[in-house]
């Protein structure tokens, strides 16, 4: 049905313009997406009309609803069997309303929900001129160090845009694993990707850096993006056409029909291939694959830790997301020349990521080699190409993600006078002064390093096993090798802190408010019940697995 | 009835759970209760045996299912209890004898402040013991087989303070564990086999099993009932462990737990009797151990460690037996039985004197001891007729029955094997004469002590209670402890002419274990006379060395022979020189190769991964510039590799 209503479009051309049918838009099944970006949108507003005392408590309760909501709506579209039985592509064909797209978007709710609970919080930094004061620029304009600075911190102003911008960035990636076409998934990585620019520049302390992080994100994203979009032009050149469907059909071999139009491109296989790698580059880079990583490090370290949480957890899921439903609605066709490239990339990824990790000395960069690692890790379950392969990779990205905020999320609490005390010289100890603190970190340490019980074994346990199923055994061997050297630098850190003496000028542990505190207790919850108990959601992953064409 | 099974195990292990986790609120009633619980399982066990006596003898096996321990897929684990006339035999001696002794231990355990730990380890000792006899599989009978080590390891070491005790307890450990190697191997040889460990469908399918098999898993079985019943090449352990207080000596090195590796044998007979191979080697071992446990008791002066020795050679006797096959079956478990009654008899004896005798071990400072305690000089008396062979008495009866199926198993085997059990009974003879004659008779040895002797090694603590005088004044044990005695004497005398007359033990154990009669080249009263020649011999060179001369207070030289028996006929330095020097020489190599070969490695491995970690570190630069180009590097390798891939 939906090959017929892309067939329809782009038949249509050739009709007279007279009529144009008004498109069907089922907005019950674009709910999630809808409620998210319409909460962005009041939270201009908000921006614009509401005084400024009130608009961190106004912005924070919008965001929160707004989340709820979509959520309950994902909740509600899955319990009606969208994610199983009436799989369906809505809106013209632009969206997909499917299991893996279902399940993303709950698990990007939640994490962005946890996320937000992390850019609310107030506590941990001392009061500025009687203001209480968040991770954030007091006002993102002004020059670092700068007159205009000092005024604004002392006028209690806020930045409470960010809760728009990350509302803005979350309904992105609610549509980035759901498009299917070329054009809305370009659409959406734009969406998506323009708010966590700005994001990352918006620290409080250490301003320059974060400045610095966000002009390198924004320029090579740019860069990845552009690559992206010639992926697609060639794409269209290839298939005469932006939707999944068509460029499956057409990779297939089962379009016989050309365009007279692009008579001389159609079928041409150079376009296909250049473009298709064009396109994966992009998402590749998205997800912080080797060679395409190098902006994450930097970027991790500098901007604001509450953001880097954000992104590196619901990032990475929008855009595996959106690589999978690339990979095997519009590709499995062609998964004979894709294939061995990933396989590429995913040995590279996992070596690197987690040799490069051992020599950082700084936690946040760590945490942004050992996320490299890890979309190595999933890489092996994205090229198993069968439905295990999918389920285990939805499963492993939303073990990843909690596990990942939580991280980030106890990295804010260790501070010392100049902010967080980031390097890893200053962690020395940590499990003396303050062990429930560090005892949390060093479980989600060990849930990164794919230790039993946690959810991080389980995960890597399911892309290793699809993997395996899937033919991919010397992979599999090479991503144990690299757990092993991964889990060198997690246990690492686990030593320093509970074997060491601690400094005498070390790091404090704030006493956070409830918003962190709910965030890291989820991420802990999650990563417990994910290892210890996790068959209810493998098979919710499972029962998910299933792509709509 | 079935139901009952269960409880027989049941009433032990509650009183270990409630004694062992109680604490110190059960220290005034705990051997009570303990010792309760033991009743109550022997009362339950002879409900079932009057129950299984009116019964047809093919009816007679009862089955209890509590619960599926393991149930996977081409896997199942069962906890499930079989009480057959084998098991029901073991049932009624483990915990007849066992609440026989929890009795007498609430007397000879009376001052020590540990008293209830020590009822608590008892009952889980019979808890474990019978679990061993009742379960209806392999596996199952291996958890009951680790629990009776477990037990045994803790009362040997029940006086931890002294260190003798400790080493004792660890060695008893140690050497069970290679024993229990051999168990869990025939275990899983099974499963590979059979694909299962249940005894009937084991037992049944041993027909269709090639014979290399069954010897593999017969050997296997050989070598865990070496462990557990202190045979040779494992035998080392057990002299040790009478560190441990005397009643445990009694009930589980003596009467019950070191008897566990004849049921294994006999309840796998018919793994056995499909191999003859096994069988031989059963055999030859527990010849080789009744020479060697009866050489070893002739030169031990501590009064324990003789009667150890004797253990070792007696059950020697019951694994000869039960090499024999269908021929020895029956009479290695009559043999079991009668010998549980006068081994527990003799070393309740043992700990009675000791108890009289300021807990002095060394019989050269006993003597003459028969005015002082009567009870225990009758009881011990008895005993001592019952295992030399006294005719009419228990041991005659088993022992007799045991020679004559050695000779039964005709050929060149059947002789030297008959004579070898001739020879070890002119020893027993021999060894425990002496023991009777140096404790009992004789000038009074322990009243001319110039001075207070050199604490013994064996020395135990309630001697305190006594206090240190220069001279013991020896003296009759209470009524908790001889009761029991006497009790025992009445099984050592009795026991052996019961079960003989009109074969009553082999009709009721045939349908379990099967009987043949064999074909004895010498008929069964030439066999007699001539173990009653023997007897007599081994009798008349005992007095003579022992009654008719004065016994040295202390041990002469002696030769050569009596010297290594008293150093267990070398069995130490022998483990010594071949186990520890060579363990120590492997782990030393082990560990040149660990340092060098795998350290190397590994360190190796981590320095060139730091190293590596390092350099790829330096291309992250932080300029945009550079991570731009290496973008544009990766996509062009990304475009050129999937072209490629088409083009191959």
């Amino acid at each position: 049905m939906s090959a017929s209503a892309v067939h329809s479009l782009w038949t249509m051309a050739a009709d007279p313009i007279d009529k144009i049918d008004a498109p069907k838009i089922e907005y019950g099944q674009l709910s999630p997406m809808l409620i998210v970006i319409g909460a962005a949108v009041i939270g201009v507003l908000i921006e614009a009309f509401v005084p400024r005392k009130t608009r961190y408590h106004v912005q924070l309760f919008v965001s929160v609803v707004a989340l709820v909501a979509a959520f309950a709506a994902v909740v509600g579209l899955a319990a009606r069997g969208f994610g199983t039985t009436k799989a369906h592509i809505a809106a013209m064909g632009a969206i997909a309303v499917d299991g893996p797209a279902l399940f993303l978007q709950g698990t990007i709710l939640l994490a962005g929900l946890v996320a937000i609970f992390t850019f609310a919080e107030r506590r941990l930094d001392p009061e500025a001129h009687g203001n209480r004061v968040d991770s954030f620029a007091a006002q993102a304009g002004s020059v670092p160090g700068s007159e205009g600075e000092r005024a604004a911190t002392k006028a209690g102003f806020t930045t409470t845009e960010v809760f728009p911008l990350a509302l803005f960035a979350i309904g992105g990636m609610l549509v980035f694993p759901a498009a299917n076409d070329l054009l809305t998934l370009f659409i959406a990585l734009e969406v998506f990707s323009l708010p966590l620019y700005l994001l990352c520049a918006l620290a409080r302390r250490k301003r320059l850096m974060s400045q610095e992080a966000a002009v390198k994100y924004f320029l090579l994203g740019a860069f990845a993006s552009a690559f992206t979009l010639f992926g697609i032009a060639l794409l269209y050149g290839y298939a005469g056409s932006v939707s999944y469907a068509t460029i499956a059909n057409v990779v297939e071999g089962n379009v016989k029909t050309i365009d007279p139009a692009l008579a001389d491109t159609m079928g041409n296989d150079a376009l296909l291939l250049i473009g298709v790698a064009m396109v994966v580059m992009g998402l590749l880079f998205k997800v912080g694959a080797v060679p395409f990583h190098m902006w994450t490090p930097d970027v991790y370290q500098g901007a604001p830790t509450p953001v880097t949480g954000f992104m590196a957890a619901a990032t990475k899921v929008a855009a595996f997301g959106a690589l999978l439903r690339l990979l095997y609605v519009v590709l499995p066709g062609l998964r004979w020349d894709w294939r061995p490239v990933m396989w590429g990339v995913a040995i590279v990824t996992m070596l690197v990521g987690a040799i490069v990790a051992i020599t950082q000395t700084d936690i946040k960069r760590l945490l942004a080699y050992s996320s490299i690692a890890h979309a190595g890790f999933i890489l092996a379950g994205v090229i198993a190409t069968t439905p295990d392969g999918v389920s285990s990779v939805l499963f492993y990205l939303a073990a990843y993600s909690f596990v990942t905020i939580g991280a980030f999320a106890v990295v804010t609490l260790v501070r010392d006078a100049g902010g967080e005390a980031t390097h890893l010289s200053k962690w020395a100890g940590l499990g003396r002064r303050s062990p429930l603190v560090a005892a949390v970190f060093a479980v989600f340490l060990l849930a990164f390093a794919g230790i039993p019980l946690t959810s991080g074994f389980t995960g890597k346990f399911a892309v290793f096993k699809a993997a395996a199923d899937g033919g991919a055994g010397a992979l599999v061997v090479i991503g144990v090798l690299s757990s092993a050297i991964a889990a060198f630098f997690y246990i690492r850190v686990i030593v320093l802190m509970f074997f060491s003496e601690p400094k005498a000028d070390g790091p404090t542990v704030a006493v956070p408010s409830p918003l962190t505190m709910t965030a890291i207790g989820v991420g802990v919850a999650v990563t417990l019940v994910l290892g210890v108990a996790p068959q209810y959601f493998l098979d919710l992953a499972g029962q998910a697995g299933v792509f709509v064409r | 009835m079935e139901n009952l099974i269960a409880l027989l195990v049941a009433a032990p292990l509650l009183g270990a759970a409630v004694l062992l986790c109680g604490g110190r609120a059960l220290d005034r009633v705990g051997h009570w209760l303990g010792t309760l619980l033991a009743a109550a399982s022997f009362v339950f066990a002879v409900v079932l045996f009057t129950d299984m006596l009116g019964k047809g003898a093919e009816e007679r096996t009862l089955s209890q299912h509590l619960f599926s321990w393991i149930p996977v897929e081409g896997f199942q684990a069962d906890v499930a209890f079989q009480l057959d006339q084998l098991s029901m035999t073991f049932v009624l001696l483990i915990s007849g004898v066992g609440t026989l002794i929890h009795v007498y231990s609430i007397g000879y355990m009376e001052h020590d402040e540990r008293r209830r730990r020590f009822f608590g380890y008892l009952n889980l000792f019979l808890a474990a013991m019978l679990l061993l006899v009742l379960a209806d599989n392999y596996l199952l009978l291996y958890v009951g087989w680790e629990g009776v080590g477990l037990a045994s390891y803790l009362l040997i070491g029940f006086w931890q303070h002294k260190p003798s005790a400790a080493t004792a307890a660890k060695k008893a450990f140690l050497v069970n564990r290679v024993g229990d190697v051999g168990l869990s191997i025939a275990i899983m040889l099974m499963f590979t086999t059979f694909g299962t460990f249940a005894f009937g469908p084991v037992l049944e399918a041993t027909g269709q099993t090639s014979e290399g098999k069954l010897t593999a898993i017969g050997l296997m079985l050989l070598l865990a009932a070496c462990g557990k019943s202190a045979q040779v090449p494992l035998q080392s352990w057990l002299g040790d462990a009478m560190e441990g207080p005397t009643p445990v000596s009694a009930l589980i090195h003596a009467a019950t737990m070191v008897t566990a590796g004849v049921y294994l044998i006999v309840r796998s007979g018919a793994i056995f009797n499909g191999a003859p191979d096994a069988q031989l080697v059963v055999t030859i071992v527990g010849a080789v151990t009744l020479l060697f446990g009866a050489i070893v008791g002739c030169a031990k002066d501590d009064i324990k460690k003789a009667l150890a020795g004797s253990t070792m050679s007696q059950i020697g006797y019951m694994i000869l037996a039960a090499g024999l096959g269908p021929i020895g079956y029956v009479f290695a478990i009559m043999h079991l039985v009668t010998h549980g009654f006068f081994k527990a008899g003799l070393f309740l004896g043992a700990g009675s004197v000791m108890h009289g005798m300021n807990d002095e071990v060394n019989m050269r400072k006993y003597g003459g001891l028969r005015k002082y305690m009567p009870v225990t000089f009758v009881t011990f008396g008895l005993g001592y007729l019952a295992i030399i062979g006294f005719p009419g008495l228990s041991g005659f009866f088993s022992k007799d029955k045991i020679i004559e199926a050695a000779f039964a198993k005709g050929g060149a085997e059947g002789w030297i094997l008959g004579s070898v059990a001739l020879l070890g009974a002119a020893i027993t003879a021999y060894y425990m004469t002496r023991v009777m004659i140096m404790t009992f008779f004789g000038e009074e040895r322990w009243r001319h002590r110039a001075t207070a002797s050199p604490a013994q090694p064996s020395a135990e603590p309630a001697a305190q209670t006594e206090g240190a005088h220069d001279e013991p004044h020896p003296h009759e044990s209470p009524k908790s402890m001889t009761i029991p005695m006497i009790v025992l004497a009445f099984g050592s005398v009795f026991a052996g002419g019961f079960f003989s007359i009109g074969d009553r033990f082999t009709h009721w154990l045939e349908p379990v274990t099967h009987h043949d009669h064999g074909d004895s080249p010498l008929s069964a009263a030439t066999v007699t006379g001539a173990t009653m020649v023997v007897l007599v011999i081994g009798v008349a060179l005992a007095y003579v060395q022992y009654g008719r001369r004065p016994v040295p207070v202390t041990a002469p030289r002696g030769s050569l022979l009596t010297r290594a028996a008293r150093r267990d006929l070398l069995q130490d330095d022998f483990n010594h020189v071949v186990l520890v020097r060579g363990g120590e020489h492997l782990t030393r190599s082990l560990v040149y190769v660990d340092h060098s070969l795998v350290d190397g490695v590994v360190n190796g491995t981590a320095a060139s991964m730091g190293g590596l970690s390092g350099r790829l570190r330096k291309l992250q630069n932080g300029y945009a510039r550079s991570y731009a180009v290496s973008m544009f590097g990766g996509a062009a390798v990304l475009i050129a590799a999937t072209l490629l891939m088409r083009a191959v």
